[in-house]
Protein backbone atom coordinates (compact mmCIF):
# COMPACT_ATOMS: atom_id res chain seq x y z
CA UNK A 1 0.00 0.00 0.00
CA UNK A 2 2.09 2.91 -1.57
CA UNK A 3 -0.20 4.73 -2.92
CA UNK A 4 -0.41 8.81 -2.37
CA UNK A 5 -2.36 10.18 0.06
CA UNK A 6 -5.16 11.34 -2.11
CA UNK A 7 -6.13 8.08 -3.29
CA UNK A 8 -5.91 6.28 -0.12
CA UNK A 9 -8.27 8.63 1.03
CA UNK A 10 -10.87 7.47 -1.10
CA UNK A 11 -10.23 4.16 -1.55
CA UNK A 12 -11.23 4.15 2.54
CA UNK A 13 -14.44 5.51 2.21
CA UNK A 14 -15.52 2.85 -0.21
CA UNK A 15 -13.43 -0.20 1.03
CA UNK A 16 -12.18 0.49 4.73
CA UNK A 17 -12.12 -2.69 6.25
CA UNK A 18 -9.13 -3.56 3.36
CA UNK A 19 -6.90 -0.35 3.52
CA UNK A 20 -4.55 -0.22 6.74
CA UNK A 21 -5.41 3.38 8.86
CA UNK A 22 -3.89 6.04 7.03
CA UNK A 23 -1.12 7.82 8.88
CA UNK A 24 -2.80 10.84 9.12
CA UNK A 25 -6.54 9.34 9.83
CA UNK A 26 -5.85 8.92 13.26
CA UNK A 27 -4.70 5.64 13.67
CA UNK A 28 -6.71 3.17 15.67
CA UNK A 29 -9.89 5.26 14.69
CA UNK A 30 -13.25 2.96 13.51
CA UNK A 31 -13.79 3.55 9.57
CA UNK A 32 -16.15 6.41 9.17
CA UNK A 33 -18.84 6.40 6.33
CA UNK A 34 -20.33 9.29 4.77
CA UNK A 35 -23.38 7.14 3.83
CA UNK A 36 -24.71 6.02 6.62
CA UNK A 37 -28.26 4.88 4.83
CA UNK A 38 -29.16 4.11 1.61
CA UNK A 39 -31.26 7.40 0.43
CA UNK A 40 -31.03 7.01 -3.12
CA UNK A 41 -33.90 5.02 -3.77
CA UNK A 42 -36.86 7.63 -2.02
CA UNK A 43 -34.87 10.85 -3.70
CA UNK A 44 -35.15 8.80 -7.35
CA UNK A 45 -39.50 8.12 -6.30
CA UNK A 46 -39.72 12.09 -5.98
CA UNK A 47 -38.11 13.20 -9.10
CA UNK A 48 -39.45 10.11 -11.06
CA UNK A 49 -42.88 11.66 -9.68
CA UNK A 50 -41.76 15.25 -10.80
CA UNK A 51 -40.84 14.07 -14.26
CA UNK A 52 -44.71 12.16 -14.13
CA UNK A 53 -46.31 15.46 -13.22
CA UNK A 54 -44.05 17.15 -16.23
CA UNK A 55 -44.86 14.54 -19.35
CA UNK A 56 -49.13 15.16 -17.34
CA UNK A 57 -48.11 19.16 -17.79
CA UNK A 58 -48.34 18.26 -21.62
CA UNK A 59 -51.50 16.26 -21.84
CA UNK A 60 -52.64 19.54 -20.34
CA UNK A 61 -50.46 21.46 -22.86
CA UNK A 62 -51.77 20.26 -25.46
CA UNK A 63 -56.01 20.15 -24.62
CA UNK A 64 -54.83 24.30 -23.91
CA UNK A 65 -53.41 24.15 -27.37
CA UNK A 66 -56.79 22.22 -28.76
CA UNK A 67 -59.20 24.83 -26.55
CA UNK A 68 -56.99 27.68 -28.01
CA UNK A 69 -57.77 26.75 -31.56
CA UNK A 70 -61.34 25.32 -31.35
CA UNK A 71 -62.29 27.90 -28.50
CA UNK A 72 -63.78 30.53 -30.85
CA UNK A 73 -65.50 28.06 -33.03
CA UNK A 74 -69.17 28.33 -31.74
CA UNK A 75 -71.12 26.45 -34.50
CA UNK A 76 -73.63 29.35 -34.29
CA UNK A 77 -73.97 28.16 -30.51
CA UNK A 78 -73.38 30.02 -26.87
CA UNK A 79 -70.38 31.60 -26.40
CA UNK A 80 -68.31 31.40 -23.22
CA UNK A 81 -70.04 35.16 -22.45
CA UNK A 82 -73.58 33.49 -22.07
CA UNK A 83 -72.53 30.33 -20.58
CA UNK A 84 -70.43 30.85 -17.96
CA UNK A 85 -70.48 31.81 -13.98
CA UNK A 86 -67.84 34.16 -13.08
CA UNK A 87 -69.00 34.39 -9.76
CA UNK A 88 -69.39 30.56 -9.59
CA UNK A 89 -65.74 30.00 -10.84
CA UNK A 90 -64.26 32.54 -8.06
CA UNK A 91 -65.41 30.11 -5.36
CA UNK A 92 -64.45 26.98 -7.39
CA UNK A 93 -61.20 28.89 -7.60
CA UNK A 94 -60.77 29.91 -3.59
CA UNK A 95 -62.32 26.25 -2.77
CA UNK A 96 -58.85 24.55 -4.64
CA UNK A 97 -56.57 27.09 -3.28
CA UNK A 98 -58.12 26.74 0.29
CA UNK A 99 -57.37 22.82 -0.50
CA UNK A 100 -53.99 23.36 -1.41
CA UNK A 101 -52.94 25.03 2.08
CA UNK A 102 -54.45 22.63 3.91
CA UNK A 103 -52.88 20.41 2.56
CA UNK A 104 -49.87 22.23 3.39
CA UNK A 105 -50.53 22.21 6.97
CA UNK A 106 -50.87 18.57 7.00
CA UNK A 107 -47.86 18.16 5.58
CA UNK A 108 -46.32 20.19 8.49
CA UNK A 109 -48.04 17.82 11.09
CA UNK A 110 -46.93 14.95 9.29
CA UNK A 111 -43.03 16.33 10.36
CA UNK A 112 -44.28 16.37 13.98
CA UNK A 113 -46.00 13.09 13.83
CA UNK A 114 -48.94 13.88 14.80
CA UNK A 115 -51.63 11.38 13.75
CA UNK A 116 -54.84 13.20 14.41
CA UNK A 117 -54.19 16.32 13.41
CA UNK A 118 -52.48 15.12 10.19
CA UNK A 119 -55.72 13.21 9.53
CA UNK A 120 -58.04 16.32 10.31
CA UNK A 121 -55.92 18.45 7.76
CA UNK A 122 -56.06 15.73 4.85
CA UNK A 123 -59.74 15.24 5.84
CA UNK A 124 -60.03 19.53 5.03
CA UNK A 125 -58.52 18.92 2.14
CA UNK A 126 -60.53 16.79 0.75
CA UNK A 127 -63.50 18.22 1.68
CA UNK A 128 -62.23 21.47 -0.22
CA UNK A 129 -61.71 18.61 -2.99
CA UNK A 130 -65.02 17.63 -2.95
CA UNK A 131 -66.70 20.46 -3.10
CA UNK A 132 -64.64 21.82 -6.07
CA UNK A 133 -65.55 18.73 -7.83
CA UNK A 134 -69.34 19.17 -6.88
CA UNK A 135 -69.44 22.68 -8.31
CA UNK A 136 -68.02 21.38 -11.10
CA UNK A 137 -70.28 18.83 -12.00
CA UNK A 138 -73.08 21.21 -10.94
CA UNK A 139 -71.60 23.13 -13.51
CA UNK A 140 -71.33 20.39 -16.77
CA UNK A 141 -74.87 19.21 -15.43
CA UNK A 142 -76.33 23.25 -15.94
CA UNK A 143 -74.33 23.30 -19.37
CA UNK A 144 -75.93 19.68 -20.80
CA UNK A 145 -79.13 20.68 -19.44
CA UNK A 146 -79.34 24.29 -21.16
CA UNK A 147 -78.16 22.35 -24.64
CA UNK A 148 -74.75 23.14 -24.59
CA UNK A 149 -72.97 19.78 -23.87
CA UNK A 150 -69.46 18.47 -25.91
CA UNK A 151 -71.64 17.63 -28.87
CA UNK A 152 -73.04 21.03 -29.58
CA UNK A 153 -69.93 22.68 -30.94
CA UNK A 154 -66.56 22.82 -31.24
CA UNK A 155 -65.86 24.99 -28.55
CA UNK A 156 -67.65 22.68 -26.31
CA UNK A 157 -65.71 20.21 -27.03
CA UNK A 158 -62.97 21.72 -26.10
CA UNK A 159 -64.19 22.82 -23.09
CA UNK A 160 -65.70 20.03 -21.61
CA UNK A 161 -62.32 18.01 -22.65
CA UNK A 162 -60.21 20.46 -21.06
CA UNK A 163 -61.76 21.03 -17.81
CA UNK A 164 -62.89 17.65 -17.96
CA UNK A 165 -59.73 16.14 -17.65
CA UNK A 166 -58.83 18.49 -15.10
CA UNK A 167 -62.00 17.45 -12.80
CA UNK A 168 -60.78 13.50 -13.45
CA UNK A 169 -57.55 14.41 -12.26
CA UNK A 170 -58.43 15.74 -9.07
CA UNK A 171 -61.20 12.67 -8.44
CA UNK A 172 -58.33 10.76 -8.49
CA UNK A 173 -56.08 12.83 -6.35
CA UNK A 174 -59.22 12.48 -3.56
CA UNK A 175 -59.35 8.55 -4.38
CA UNK A 176 -55.90 8.46 -3.46
CA UNK A 177 -56.04 11.18 -0.39
CA UNK A 178 -58.81 8.73 1.61
CA UNK A 179 -56.54 5.62 0.70
CA UNK A 180 -53.91 7.56 2.49
CA UNK A 181 -56.09 8.41 5.29
CA UNK A 182 -56.49 4.72 5.54
CA UNK A 183 -53.32 3.57 5.07
CA UNK A 184 -51.68 6.33 7.65
CA UNK A 185 -53.72 5.24 11.26
CA UNK A 186 -53.29 1.32 9.94
CA UNK A 187 -49.25 1.61 9.24
CA UNK A 188 -48.10 4.74 11.03
CA UNK A 189 -45.49 7.44 9.94
CA UNK A 190 -43.96 4.68 8.23
CA UNK A 191 -40.65 5.78 5.59
CA UNK A 192 -43.21 5.03 2.65
CA UNK A 193 -46.50 6.35 4.11
CA UNK A 194 -44.42 9.54 4.01
CA UNK A 195 -43.02 8.84 0.64
CA UNK A 196 -46.57 8.62 -0.68
CA UNK A 197 -47.98 11.62 1.28
CA UNK A 198 -45.12 13.88 -0.51
CA UNK A 199 -45.87 12.55 -3.94
CA UNK A 200 -49.76 13.30 -3.44
CA UNK A 201 -48.80 16.69 -2.22
CA UNK A 202 -46.70 17.17 -5.22
CA UNK A 203 -49.62 16.15 -7.39
CA UNK A 204 -52.22 18.34 -5.52
CA UNK A 205 -50.16 21.61 -5.66
CA UNK A 206 -49.90 20.77 -9.71
CA UNK A 207 -53.42 20.26 -10.26
CA UNK A 208 -53.68 24.05 -8.63
CA UNK A 209 -51.51 25.04 -10.75
CA UNK A 210 -52.81 23.77 -13.68
CA UNK A 211 -56.49 25.10 -12.55
CA UNK A 212 -54.63 28.38 -13.00
CA UNK A 213 -54.41 27.96 -16.15
CA UNK A 214 -58.01 26.94 -16.70
CA UNK A 215 -59.79 29.60 -14.70
CA UNK A 216 -57.30 32.41 -16.98
CA UNK A 217 -57.19 30.77 -20.39
CA UNK A 218 -60.89 29.01 -20.36
CA UNK A 219 -63.07 31.51 -18.14
CA UNK A 220 -61.94 35.08 -18.07
CA UNK A 221 -60.38 35.07 -21.48
CA UNK A 222 -63.21 33.09 -22.77
CA UNK A 223 -65.60 36.02 -20.97
CA UNK A 224 -63.13 38.67 -21.88
CA UNK A 225 -63.07 38.17 -25.45
CA UNK A 226 -65.93 36.79 -26.64
CA UNK B 1 -8.26 17.07 13.26
CA UNK B 2 -10.82 19.11 11.95
CA UNK B 3 -11.47 17.54 9.24
CA UNK B 4 -12.39 13.91 11.50
CA UNK B 5 -14.40 15.87 13.62
CA UNK B 6 -16.46 17.45 10.50
CA UNK B 7 -16.57 13.64 9.50
CA UNK B 8 -17.85 12.57 12.59
CA UNK B 9 -20.50 15.92 12.59
CA UNK B 10 -21.87 14.99 9.27
CA UNK B 11 -22.16 10.97 10.79
CA UNK B 12 -24.04 12.37 13.53
CA UNK B 13 -26.35 14.55 11.28
CA UNK B 14 -27.32 11.82 9.86
CA UNK B 15 -27.71 9.56 12.63
CA UNK B 16 -30.68 12.12 14.05
CA UNK B 17 -32.08 12.81 10.48
CA UNK B 18 -34.35 9.75 10.13
CA UNK B 19 -36.47 11.16 7.32
CA UNK B 20 -34.81 11.10 4.44
CA UNK B 21 -37.12 12.74 2.32
CA UNK B 22 -34.70 15.45 1.53
CA UNK B 23 -34.99 18.30 3.30
CA UNK B 24 -35.84 20.23 -0.15
CA UNK B 25 -39.81 19.24 -0.29
CA UNK B 26 -40.73 20.96 2.75
CA UNK B 27 -41.71 24.05 3.40
CA UNK B 28 -42.56 25.78 7.10
CA UNK B 29 -45.63 27.49 7.36
CA UNK B 30 -44.86 30.89 6.75
CA UNK B 31 -44.05 29.90 3.18
CA UNK B 32 -47.25 27.92 2.88
CA UNK B 33 -49.08 31.25 3.87
CA UNK B 34 -46.74 34.22 2.17
CA UNK B 35 -48.11 31.49 -0.94
CA UNK B 36 -51.45 31.62 0.28
CA UNK B 37 -51.71 35.56 0.31
CA UNK B 38 -50.06 35.99 -2.90
CA UNK B 39 -52.19 33.34 -4.73
CA UNK B 40 -55.30 34.88 -3.28
CA UNK B 41 -54.38 38.66 -4.68
CA UNK B 42 -53.15 37.17 -8.07
CA UNK B 43 -56.67 35.13 -8.21
CA UNK B 44 -58.30 38.00 -7.16
CA UNK B 45 -57.36 40.79 -9.40
CA UNK B 46 -57.58 38.80 -12.48
CA UNK B 47 -61.26 38.25 -11.48
CA UNK B 48 -61.98 42.03 -10.73
CA UNK B 49 -60.56 42.89 -13.88
CA UNK B 50 -62.48 40.58 -15.97
CA UNK B 51 -66.12 41.20 -13.47
CA UNK B 52 -65.70 44.54 -13.56
CA UNK B 53 -64.53 45.11 -16.98
CA UNK B 54 -61.80 47.80 -16.18
CA UNK B 55 -60.02 47.95 -19.27
CA UNK B 56 -61.83 49.71 -21.97
CA UNK B 57 -59.31 47.62 -24.52
CA UNK B 58 -60.41 43.88 -23.68
CA UNK B 59 -57.00 42.70 -25.40
CA UNK B 60 -55.14 44.59 -23.03
CA UNK B 61 -56.89 43.35 -20.25
CA UNK B 62 -56.47 39.54 -21.74
CA UNK B 63 -52.63 40.33 -22.04
CA UNK B 64 -52.70 41.74 -17.90
CA UNK B 65 -54.57 38.88 -16.59
CA UNK B 66 -51.81 36.51 -18.06
CA UNK B 67 -49.24 38.06 -16.88
CA UNK B 68 -51.32 37.36 -13.40
CA UNK B 69 -51.36 33.71 -14.06
CA UNK B 70 -48.01 33.07 -15.01
CA UNK B 71 -46.89 35.12 -11.73
CA UNK B 72 -48.81 32.97 -10.18
CA UNK B 73 -47.58 29.63 -11.36
CA UNK B 74 -44.34 30.75 -10.20
CA UNK B 75 -45.50 31.84 -6.87
CA UNK B 76 -47.18 28.00 -6.25
CA UNK B 77 -44.24 26.39 -8.02
CA UNK B 78 -41.97 28.27 -5.37
CA UNK B 79 -44.12 28.45 -2.32
CA UNK B 80 -46.45 24.77 -2.62
CA UNK B 81 -44.33 22.98 -4.64
CA UNK B 82 -41.00 23.91 -3.02
CA UNK B 83 -38.96 24.01 -6.12
CA UNK B 84 -35.29 25.41 -5.79
CA UNK B 85 -32.19 25.08 -8.53
CA UNK B 86 -30.60 22.72 -5.63
CA UNK B 87 -33.78 20.38 -5.31
CA UNK B 88 -32.55 16.86 -6.40
CA UNK B 89 -29.29 18.61 -7.78
CA UNK B 90 -31.18 20.57 -10.27
CA UNK B 91 -32.87 17.73 -12.33
CA UNK B 92 -36.43 19.10 -11.17
CA UNK B 93 -35.56 22.33 -12.91
CA UNK B 94 -33.89 21.36 -15.47
CA UNK B 95 -36.39 18.90 -16.39
CA UNK B 96 -39.51 22.26 -15.84
CA UNK B 97 -37.58 24.25 -18.08
CA UNK B 98 -37.43 21.50 -20.72
CA UNK B 99 -41.74 20.68 -20.68
CA UNK B 100 -41.39 24.83 -20.62
CA UNK B 101 -40.07 25.05 -23.71
CA UNK B 102 -42.41 21.84 -25.51
CA UNK B 103 -45.79 24.01 -23.50
CA UNK B 104 -44.44 26.96 -25.29
CA UNK B 105 -43.72 25.46 -28.83
CA UNK B 106 -46.96 23.46 -28.51
CA UNK B 107 -49.39 26.43 -27.65
CA UNK B 108 -47.28 29.10 -29.57
CA UNK B 109 -46.93 26.87 -32.79
CA UNK B 110 -50.99 25.44 -32.20
CA UNK B 111 -52.48 28.60 -32.56
CA UNK B 112 -49.78 30.40 -34.91
CA UNK B 113 -50.44 27.64 -37.73
CA UNK B 114 -53.94 27.26 -37.26
CA UNK B 115 -54.40 31.04 -37.02
CA UNK B 116 -52.70 30.82 -40.75
CA UNK B 117 -54.86 27.97 -41.92
CA UNK B 118 -58.00 29.59 -41.24
CA UNK B 119 -56.90 33.26 -42.80
CA UNK B 120 -55.92 31.29 -45.82
CA UNK B 121 -58.93 29.25 -46.09
CA UNK B 122 -61.35 30.15 -49.15
CA UNK B 123 -64.04 32.50 -47.67
CA UNK B 124 -67.44 30.86 -47.75
CA UNK B 125 -70.81 32.61 -48.38
CA UNK B 126 -73.93 31.58 -46.45
CA UNK B 127 -75.21 29.61 -49.43
CA UNK B 128 -72.32 27.87 -49.72
CA UNK B 129 -72.91 27.21 -45.88
CA UNK B 130 -76.04 26.44 -46.19
CA UNK B 131 -75.20 23.45 -48.89
CA UNK B 132 -72.66 21.65 -47.17
CA UNK B 133 -73.31 17.93 -46.11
Amino acid sequence: MTAHPGTADTAAKIVPQDVPAHASAGGTEAPVFYETKEHHAESSTMLGFWIYLMSDALIFAVLFATYGVLGRNYAAGPSPADLFDLPLIALNTALLLFSSITYGVAMLEVEKRRMGLTLFWLGVTGLFGLGFLGIELYEFHHLIEQGAGPQRSAFLSAFFALVGTHGLHVTFGIIWLVTLMFQLPKRGFIPENRRRLLCLGMFWHFLDVIWIGVFTFVYLMGVLLA
Amino acid sequence: MSAQSERQNTVEHHDTDDHDDAGAHHGSFKDYLIGFFLSAVLTAIPFWIVIYDVFRNPMVGAVVILIFAFVQIVVHMVYFLHLNSKSEGGWTVLALIFTSILVVITLAGSLWVMSHLDANMMPMSPAHMRSMP
